[in-house]
């Protein structure tokens, strides 16, 4: 890559960075819940922007940059006020640059009009508000400081970071800045600076204290620091040396109120961060934040594959070691035992490398319903839990588009107009509960709405006239909604933009399948509905029983088992056209003989024998594999087989035992549907509603 | 015992009598040369040769995981040094029956269109040093099935190379979805 497109790279990545940020605070801004320091944020945000915008020639980003820059900085002198309208342009006026900063990196042509339209709603927004007094009195910032016009001294005490000066900074700039606003005097602090031959001329080795006598107000001499707060250790006294109150402590008073809102603008602490801000933010991973680096995901990965194969080696080790006789090398069993256990930290701490909340897949929610309730004419709001729920990289990037899809279902079919929810005695907004939480060692996701609900008739009709049911066919309320998931259905009347292709659900369904989650729905009538969406943590290891049929070895995940048992001979009984099935507390389970369906030689055949293993298939069928023994539990490290071979029906990955030996994952799912494909193939006129 | 070739293999000598050819070129076919280079292996009283650049290495036989609905061609898979290699029974591939592999018996890794894939043989015999022109088309058999995996066919001093064509012969995508 050339060096303009590194440089490019780089400001997109951070453009982006900087657009979610903001867009959080402005979200809790609408809410009441920030400070004054996140309006500076906003505004440092979008100048930002604007200044790579500008270096790169992107003309029509810096355009609607500026004058959006201009209502901000507006915004945050106390010139301009924000209530739910004004808060609703703002937020527009996110959406349009984020825009504009997606079109400048895909070179696709921008929307001219609608960036007008914002930009003129913008300028008349500012018009509107009283003119900006001269000086930036703070309306937001936290009152403390003395007014303008007294006379103060102010200590600030300026320690760069060596790369202050990489990222085009000039510290005289701010020396002369200072200089403007009174009387300035200058000690210099040389005693970081090395000898000329250790010299690196592109870093920063001097410090500064600033001795400034000024009538200014602090937040103007604050300002002066500002595009440098993260480069640079700040430390502000001010103190009042002229038309001062007479008491001292009064004095002294003044002289720390104006230290109050200094959290932001000049951290005092020793790393130059963002975090105080993020920690008002209430943000449960503030104290992570307050460094961090950016690493490419490819090395990750290979960290990630690296400690893979060490704990499949190390438990070679462990089983070769349990099988010699280790009496007079104890030692050697306890440094293995160490060993184990490092491994499995390690494994854990890689692992958690990976993961991300899934706020990052959330994030693009608010949009997303803001504009679909806009262009359907509803009003909906949209409230998010437990965003910063973690989970593996690999499930991340899975997880958005059935939220899309299940987010658009919501307020297409869910929510009604307005106008009939207040005929129902409903409030005309509607809502939906984004949420994500751990749960039994996976990650559940639910989308719920207030909305009408599932209409089950509907449903129900649409099925029979597309013949994946037949009409005499008794089916349950839980049955009938998530009937829903079935291909090429859609209740819509005419295919709408939105949703109404049909394709979304089953689609959905089958790529959650795919990573081996579950997907599910329970709607109450004139209530409303809820997704539910469990996924595995990761998708790189699992946690495993290991069984034997023949002698062949298998991996079932432990999250598919219920419970595992050998049966009465008078439990099992055969149904005709059915195969066999388990009575088991009252309900009958269809059986799988999985040495059938693998064609595995000399496995136990009689389930009374063997084991039977009760899992869950999706949408929570249950169902009993017959097998020969379970050898143990342990985790597994999933390996694909479709690299270097081909995906195989009833297999959902491949792993290495401890032996080294390989032995195969088994898709419950996916054996299920073998197994009926099997018996349809036998039965063609048997059809069943899955 | 596991023979690992790195990517610019040394001939061996030649055997007395000699291998076909002008003496060595190092690197493999390439379009101005002459000779390529094939390691050579034997199913049953067949000799079959294999282009060396795409043989990664040469391990014995160890107990492979047998993959359920497969061809009866695909033995199973085996873990390669934390990697998963199917393994191909050519005797079985060419229907003369499947092989019972004894630690005698030698698995092939090869890479073909960016798979990784093992094959089984019963011994590994040589590297040739085979000239071009010196190759011969295939002749119209019986056995048709064959032809379509051969490149042509070679005499070396007294016994007949086959060289096959790793790519057609295991075309996962060809392989039936029993």
């Amino acid at each position: 890559m050339s060096e303009l497109e590194q440089f490019k790279k780089t400001y997109f990545e951070e453009c982006s960075d900087l657009l979610s940020s903001a867009e959080t605070k402005l979200i809790s801004l609408g809410e009441g819940a920030a400070g004054p320091d996140d309006l500076n944020a906003i505004f440092r945000a979008v100048h930002s922007i604007k200044g790579g915008a500008g270096a790169f020639g992107f003309e029509a980003l810096v355009r609607f940059a500026h004058g959006f820059e201009t209502a901000l900085d507006a915004l945050r002198n106390g010139d301009l006020e924000l209530d739910r309208r004004s808060h609703d342009l703002v937020l527009r006026g996110f959406d349009m640059l984020s825009d504009l900063v997606r079109n400048s990196r895909d070179g696709t042509p921008p929307d001219q009009a609608r960036a007008a339209a914002i930009a003129t709603e913008l300028d008349r927004w500012r018009g509107a508000a009283a003119a900006p007094s001269a000086d930036p009195s703070t309306a937001l910032i936290a009152a403390g400081t003395a007014p303008a016009g007294t006379l103060r001294r102010i200590v600030i005490r300026f320690r760069p970071t060596p790369d202050l000066l990489r990222k085009a900074n000039e510290p005289l700039l701010l020396v002369r800045e200072l200089k403007s606003l009174g009387r300035l005097e200058v000690i210099v602090d040389r005693s970081h600076l090395p000898s000329l031959d250790a010299l690196d001329v592109e870093a920063a080795y001097l410090a500064w204290t600033f001795i400034l006598e000024t009538t200014a107000d602090d937040s103007a001499v604050r300002d002066v620091f500002e595009f440098v707060t993260d480069d640079a250790q700040i430390e502000f006294e001010s103190e009042i040396i002229a038309d001062a109150p007479a008491d001292p402590a009064e004095r002294r008073a003044a002289g720390a109120g104006s230290l109050v809102p200094s959290a932001a603008n000049a951290s005092p602490t020793t790393t130059p961060s963002a975090a105080p801000v993020e920690r008002r933010q209430g943000d449960r991973r503030s104290g992570e934040r307050a460094s961090s680096i950016r690493v490419d995901i490819d090395r990750i990965d290979r960290l990630v594959n690296m400690v893979g194969e060490i704990v499949i080696t190390q438990a070679m080790l462990s089983q070769q070691v349990g099988q010699l006789h280790l009496d007079n090398y104890t030692g050697l069993a306890q440094g293995l035992e160490q060993m184990a256990q490092h491994t499995r930290e390690l494994q854990e701490s890689v692992m958690s490398i990976r993961a991300q909340p899934v706020k990052s897949v959330f994030a693009r929610m608010p949009r997303l319903v803001r504009e679909l309730a806009t262009s359907l004419g509803k009003d909906v709001r949209l409230e998010m839990v437990g965003e910063a729920t973690e989970v593996d990289k690999t499930v991340i990037e899975q997880l958005s588009d059935p939220l899309v899809h299940m987010v658009r279902n919501a307020i297409d079919h869910g929510i009604e107009m307005p106008d009939a929810r207040i005929a129902k005695g409903k409030p005309p907004e509607g809502t939906i509960i984004l949420s994500a939480e751990h749960r039994s060692g996976r990650i559940v996701i639910e989308v719920a709405d207030d909305g009408a609900g599932i209409n089950r008739e509907r449903v129900r009709q649409k099925c029979i006239e597309r013949g994946l049911i037949s009409a005499d066919q008794v089916l349950d309320n839980d049955e009938i909604d998530n009937l829903i998931f079935a291909p090429g259905l859609s209740t819509a009347d005419q295919v709408s933009n939105i949703s109404g292709r049909g394709v979304g659900m089953d689609v959905v369904k089958r790529n959650i399948q795919e990573l081996g989650g579950r997907v599910h729905i329970r709607s109450t009538p004139g209530q409303g509905s809820c997704f539910t969406l469990s996924l595995p943590l990761t998708l790189a290891v699992l946690d495993g029983m290991v069984l034997r049929v023949g002698a062949d070895r298998y991996v079932l995940p432990l999250t598919n088992i219920i419970e595992s048992l050998r049966p009465q001979p008078a439990a099992v009984t055969s149904l005709v056209n059915r195969g066999d099935v388990l009575m088991i507390r009252g309900e009958y389970v269809e059986l799988i003989y999985v040495h059938g369906l693998f064609s595995i030689p000399d496995a136990v055949t009689d389930a009374t024998r063997g084991l039977v293993v009760l899992v869950e298939a999706e949408g929570g069928e249950k169902v009993g594999l017959v097998v020969d023994e379970i050898l143990g539990q342990q985790q597994v490290v999933i390996k694909s087989l479709e690299t270097n071979y081909r995906q195989i029906d009833g297999i959902s990955a491949a792993t290495i035992l401890g032996d080294g030996r390989v032995a195969l994952i088994l898709d419950v799912s996916g054996i299920r549907q073998s197994a009926q494909g099997r018996r349809a193939a036998i039965e063609p006129n048997l059809r069943l509603a899955s | 015992m596991t023979a690992q070739l790195d990517s610019t293999p040394q001939l061996p000598a030649a055997p007395a009598g000699g291998a076909i050819g002008v003496p060595d070129v190092v690197h493999g076919a390439s379009e101005g040369d002459a000779t390529s280079q094939y390691i050579t292996f034997t199913i049953g009283t067949e000799e079959y040769g294999v282009d060396v650049m795409a043989v990664r290495e040469i391990k014995a036989w160890t107990e492979s995981t047998a993959l359920p609905n497969s061809p009866e061609y695909v033995r199973g898979v085996v873990n390669l040094r934390g990697h998963i290699i199917p393994i191909f029974d050519l005797r079985c591939r060419f229907g003369q029956g499947l092989t019972e592999p004894t630690p005698t018996h030698v698995i092939i890794i090869t890479t073909i269109n960016d798979r990784v894939v093992g094959i089984l043989a019963d011994t590994v015999s040589d590297i040739l040093s085979i000239r071009r022109e010196d190759i011969r088309p295939v002749p119209m058999m019986d056995r048709d099935v064959d032809r379509e995996f051969l490149s042509g066919l070679v005499s070396v001093q007294d016994r007949m190379v086959a060289l096959l064509t790793l790519e057609r012969l295991f075309d996962t995508k060809a392989i039936p979805a029993t």
